[in-house]
């Protein structure tokens, strides 16, 4: 990638004499690189692009700043802030509303999407790491029956799922939302697909003949090989979770344990339904905006882990 | 020393494990498989199968208040598929499917080709920008989309007046579907776009340089190329994006919050297996519902996997 990205720029100024001068050297058209008019196509059709993505999230940092009555008439408009900023008044009420409850929701959120993430990467690694290093009776079946299990609908099984928990007294309960998160085929497929090719079978048996047990094997030998792609199912099992709102909604009924999504949800339910005392659109929408921070952060600093792993399964 | 004798062939190829079993050594450490999948089998076994089972097993029997639960057999089937409501989600969810699954895989693919040829810093900044959506949850996005469609609250009506148009209602039971095309459109385009795009990081430059004394366009190159070449990339994306719009659930869920006319509770198979359960209490019928749409995704997805078979290279 980064010799792709250099020769980039450095053929950028070639292009385009070259395409003046085009039957002798298309030097860096044949690698995508068009002629100078291409090329300010490609960018109007990315800035087109960019503004089609960024203008609902625009809309959410100008929205958070205004009041409740601000948000219908404002001197803005829309998509522009009005003179009277409200986003710290908004986070005091957005503190006290309903006694707080919307840093518990917040907090829920954090917690679920931890703790299954962290478990469900952790499951997929011992597992994807075991079919990848290992050949031992049934291993092709139950790869088989992974396999298939990635085309299984997962909120298809959140009614059973839903029944068979109530049977043991777990709906409307924390575990309820976080050990059916930590499911996750698809990160054993991925681990398994990096294992094989990034843990060389040679490296192993050179440990088990200078005595290493499998287990030192797994945490010293392939653990930091495998970095790139814990890292990679990490992030897909936490915002699986995080993002999660069939399931919570399913599950959960008391209000203090309900992630953000279902909170959220819930005051907008309760200010379309409701007189005016209880229409919060401003507590919503700057909820909405602090609550997606986070991930924004998470997903800026962790930039060179998914810009090339979300794929790791998709190369093979 | 067994081992280092034995474990070449058996490591090496596939098959060759079952001719070396002999060794005692080799096949206690094979075990050792088991013992790394075990803990994911559990949580396979419990909420992957078990509930498949028990919907199953609930599908064929029906709850009544005099009798109990009893054994029906298939009639929750037949009635499932004879439901006006199941077979009108079921259409929708297709109609979704034909829509937004090229759409969505289109402007992915666009982008990613397009950002593939670049190495600008406009270039870089488009690429996390359109991918950003991911990282908002679906439900969040909805919200966000329900304001922007709002007449009251959204940008809409002074758009259109720039141009001297009204808006359309963007939530009236005619627009409700373009708007909810446009609001998964913008959630998870991104999203196939970082996949298709690193695919395309993962092929050789040597073949465009091959390309280039061929004298190839750049047009060409994308087309005859870079798209083969990343089949079994895009394959995994719309298998993703399939199986997403089959079930789809929170977009029209939380817009119905705000269009209650336009998206009924039946609106996707999903839906109505949500309402039958938790509005009233049908858990045996629920279960069928979504036992039939489970059904019905996993032979589309492998109906679409067998038909791309050669093309991807997966098996």
């Amino acid at each position: 990638m980064s010799v792709q990205t250099a020769g980039g720029s450095a053929g950028a100024p070639q292009t385009t004499l070259s395409s003046r001068r085009r039957p002798q050297r298309p030097a860096s058209e044949a690698a995508g690189r068009g002629p100078r008019t291409s090329r300010i196509g490609s960018h109007l059709f990315l800035l087109a692009l960019v503004l089609y993505f960024i203008t609902p999230l625009w809309w959410l940092v100008v929205a958070s700043t205004k009041s409740n009555s601000g948000l219908f008439v404002g001197s803005g408009g829309p998509l522009w802030f009005n003179d009277e900023i409200n986003i710290l008044q908004n986070l005091r009420d957005l503190s006290s509303y309903q006694g707080g409850i919307y840093w518990t929701w917040l907090g829920n959120s954090f917690l679920y999407a931890m703790s299954a993430g962290v478990g469900a990467t952790v499951l997929a690694l011992l597992a994807g790491y075991g079919f990848a290093k290992y050949r031992f009776r049934g291993r092709n079946l139950s790869f088989a029956l992974l396999l298939g299990s990635v085309m299984v609908p997962l909120t298809a099984l959140v009614i059973p799922t839903f029944v068979l928990l109530a049977e043991f007294q777990l709906v409307n309960t924390r575990w309820a939302v976080i050990l059916p998160s930590l499911l996750s085929p698809l990160g054993v497929y991925l681990i398994r697909v990096y294992a094989q090719d990034v843990v060389p079978d040679e490296m192993l048996d050179a440990g088990r003949v200078d005595g290493a047990g499998e287990l030192r094997l797994f945490l010293q030998v392939a653990l930091p090989l495998l970095r790139p792609a814990i890292v990679t199912v990490l992030l897909l099992s936490v915002v699986a979770t995080w993002n999660n709102y069939f399931l919570a909604l399913a599950m959960l009924r008391d209000p203090q344990l309900l992630p953000i999504t279902v909170g959220l949800d819930n005051w907008q339910a309760l200010s379309n339904a409701g007189a005016g005392g209880e229409q919060v659109w401003n507590l919503i929408v700057t909820g909405a905006f602090v609550s997606i921070l986070p991930l924004i952060v998470a997903f800026l600093a962790l930039q060179r882990y998914w810009q090339g792993g979300l794929t790791l399964g998709a190369i093979k | 020393m067994t081992t280092s004798t034995v474990t070449p062939p058996a490591a090496g190829t596939r098959q060759g494990a079952t001719h070396h079993r002999g060794s005692r050594i080799e096949h206690n450490r094979q075990r050792w498989g088991w013992f790394f999948l075990t803990p994911f089998a559990v949580i396979f076994l419990v909420f992957l199968v078990a509930p498949l089972g028990y919907a199953f097993w609930m599908s064929l029997h029906t709850k009544t208040l005099a009798a109990g639960e009893s054994f029906t057999g298939i009639a929750n089937y037949q009635r499932a598929f004879s439901d006006p409501l199941f077979l009108e989600g079921l259409l929708r969810v297709g109609k979704f499917v034909a829509v937004m699954v090229p759409i969505q895989i289109g402007v992915a693919l666009a982008a990613a080709l397009v950002l593939d040829t670049l190495a600008t810093r406009l270039s870089k900044f488009s690429r996390l920008m359109i991918f950003a959506p991911y990282a908002i949850p679906g439900m969040i996005g909805a919200l966000m989309w329900g304001f922007l469609y709002s007449p009251r609250f959204g940008p809409a009506s002074d758009l259109f007046e720039l141009v001297g148009a009204t808006a359309p209602n963007f939530l009236g039971t005619g627009t409700v579907f373009g708007s909810l095309v446009n609001i998964v459109t913008w959630q998870w385009s991104g999203y196939y776009m970082i996949i298709i795009f690193a695919a395309l990081r993962g092929i050789d430059p040597a073949i465009y340089e091959a390309a280039r004394i061929d004298g190839a366009t750049g047009w060409q190159t994308a087309v005859r190329i870079k798209v083969p070449m990343i089949a079994s990339a895009l394959v995994m994306v719309v298998i993703f994006s399939l199986i997403g719009t089959l079930q789809f659930f929170t977009e029209p869920a939380v817009l119905r919050t705000v269009a209650p006319g336009a998206i009924p509770a039946d609106y996707t198979p999903n839906m109505y297996a949500f309402s039958l359960a938790f509005a009233y209490s049908q858990f045996n019928y629920a279960s069928t519902i979504a036992f039939a749409l489970g059904i019905v995704v996993f032979v589309f997805s492998y109906v679409f996997l067998y038909l791309t078979r050669k093309k991807s290279g997966l098996k």
